[in-house]
């Protein structure tokens, strides 16, 4: 039990920081959860979670100055429901992890406004050229990032299981069920999300056409990835054909701007 | 004749910035966003290029500006700032305000092109990928593919951007065409949505409750009827739909309220099974 629990909060550290600084993605839910897996001994539920949850977290990107629901918190709370003694099933999981990540959204809000007082002290440390102190509060943040994860963690540990497991036992039938149904159609959002970044008004045939070639249910993913990149080097090489004789110019600009226009419709 | 060079960076001050910049993001913080990040970043070339303390306070002044940019394109801008940097501690003719305009030409255009690739495209496909390989019953294989292929990809773009940027200087600004930028961010977009096309009706669990029985004894499902007529075409419906109200300025948070909305009353009325 003792190693578990700081295994699951070294997880949990680790999801904290990437959730925010973004760069080895241990916050992932394909990672997290076998991470959580891997250290409860139950690796199987926690791959099969953070597949699912993975696929519901695709759409969730920090962009600019946005934040989006916090996937750390929610992949490695739900992983610890899954695989730990609460022994939730999967399709729970996926649903538990909506409000832990919408917890994790505020919790990073808010420290984006804890960490103003660092930056104030950077200020003055670099006023004085005393760089290593700008170091030290950098890897202070670091740890605030961390811990913005560890210490919820904490507290669904320190929770005893038994009442995860009563709860979900007391839920109403239809309720359940209605739950596990809503596990599967989570995954629409993201993919909305996703397909609404990329798509614009010359390119949506190329969704249509990866969907039609899904319905032949031999062919994988790879084969799927092959035909793309190939319809993509056809597109681009034909469209650069196009576009050479006429010297791109004027024409091009104002058909882009159409095509903006029609974008916003 | 030309000053000579007094100041240089070395390798082991590119690498030890390198190791930095994987953590720029750590203090995000409101009004000023990655500015602390920038700056702890910088400090190795800081102590490096300035041995007097003053300049040194200057230099550490100077790069906890407002900054913010797509983390992994923040690799050429350091190269970039790097060789600036370096040009004006030996005494040509860079001044700070030119280091601070060029790093804020460059962060809002790099990012704008870079998030919808990172983010958008990449990140999704490759963990969609991974996914797939676990629901496939390859098991672990599926998060270390993940892991390792975004690692490597990350890490060998972050330094070979950095390079870059240092040894073009800022003439690696000119030096990227917008055009080719513009042609591989179609390019990709066009196998994101593709493959996004096919990912759609195969990972969205939905299967209709009601059957039907017909004269004679056969009992028919809705579902089986429907994967007759277009497998999948129920999910794509419900995709489009939520792509039509993101574009219309639907929040996502509303759209989860909603999923949760149809899943529970599908489920309760006897649609969904």
């Amino acid at each position: 039990m003792n190693l578990e629990f700081w295994g699951i909060l070294l997880v949990a550290f680790l999801a904290g920081l990437e959730g925010v600084i973004d760069e080895w993605e241990f916050h992932q839910p394909i990672v997290a959860c076998a991470l959580v897996g891997l250290v409860t001994g139950n690796l199987v539920a926690g791959l099969a979670l953070g597949a699912s949850l993975q696929l519901v977290t695709l759409g969730w990107m920090n962009i600019g100055s946005a934040v989006a629901p916090d996937a750390a918190l929610g992949a490695v709370g739900a992983a610890w429901l899954v695989t730990g003694p609460a022994q939730l099933p999967v399709a729970m999981g996926v649903i538990m992890a909506i409000p832990l990540a919408v917890v994790g959204l505020w919790l990073t809000r808010g420290l984006r406004r804890i960490i103003v007082p660092l930056v104030a002290r950077a200020d003055r440390a670099a006023s004085r050229g005393n760089l290593g102190q700008i170091t030290a509060l950098q890897l202070m943040s670091i740890g605030l990032q961390g811990l913005r994860v560890v210490i919820p963690m904490a507290i669904l540990l320190a929770l005893p299981s038994a009442w995860m497991t009563t709860a979900y036992q007391w839920l109403p039938i239809t309720l359940r069920g209605g739950l596990r149904v809503t596990a599967g159609l989570l995954v629409i959002v993201s993919f909305a999300i996703v397909i609404n970044m990329m798509a614009s008004r010359r390119l949506w045939p190329f969704f249509f056409m990866g969907f039609a070639c899904a319905t032949d249910s031999h062919l994988n993913l790879i084969a799927l990835v092959m035909i793309g990149v190939a319809l993509a080097v056809i597109y681009l090489n034909l469209k650069s054909k196009d576009q050479h004789p006429q010297g791109g110019g004027p024409t091009s600009s104002a058909d882009d701007d159409l095509d903006r226009e029609l974008d916003d419709l | 004749m030309a000053e000579p060079t007094k100041f240089r960076l070395t390798m082991g001050d590119q690498v030890h910035v390198f190791v930095r910049s994987g953590f720029e993001q750590a203090a995000w913080n409101y009004p000023r966003l990655q500015n602390m990040g920038f700056c702890y970043l910088m400090i190795p070339a800081i102590r490096r290029l300035y041995p007097d303390q003053t300049d040194q306070a200057a230099a550490a002044q100077r790069h906890l500006e407002l900054f913010n940019t797509m983390p992994y394109m923040q690799s050429l801008i350091t190269g970039v700032t790097l060789a600036m940097e370096e040009d004006h501690a030996n005494g040509k003719p860079v001044t700070d305000a030119e280091i601070k305009s060029v790093k804020v030409a460059m962060m809002g255009s790099l990012a704008g092109v870079a998030d919808p690739v990172w983010w958008g495209i990449w990140r999704p496909l490759l963990s969609a990928f991974a996914a797939t390989l676990v629901f496939s019953g390859f098991g672990i294989v599926g998060p270390l593919t993940f892991f390792i292929g975004w690692n490597v990809v990350r890490l060998s773009f972050r330094w070979l951007t950095q390079r870059w940027g240092y040894r073009r200087g800022i003439s690696a600004v000119t030096g990227l065409q917008s055009e080719t930028l513009r042609r591989l961010t179609e390019g990709a977009s066009i196998v994101g949505l593709f493959v996004m096309g096919a990912i759609v009706p195969r990972w969205t669990r939905l299967q209709l409750a009601p059957s039907f029985h017909l004269p004679g004894g056969v009992t028919k499902r809705l579902q089986a009827m429907l994967d007759q007529l277009l497998p999948g075409v129920l999910p794509l419906g419900l995709t489009l739909l939520a792509v039509w109200l993101l574009r219309h300025r639907v929040r996502p948070l509303w759209l989860f309220v909603g999923v949760f909305v149809l899943g529970i009353g599908g489920y309760w009325i006897g649609l969904f099974r």
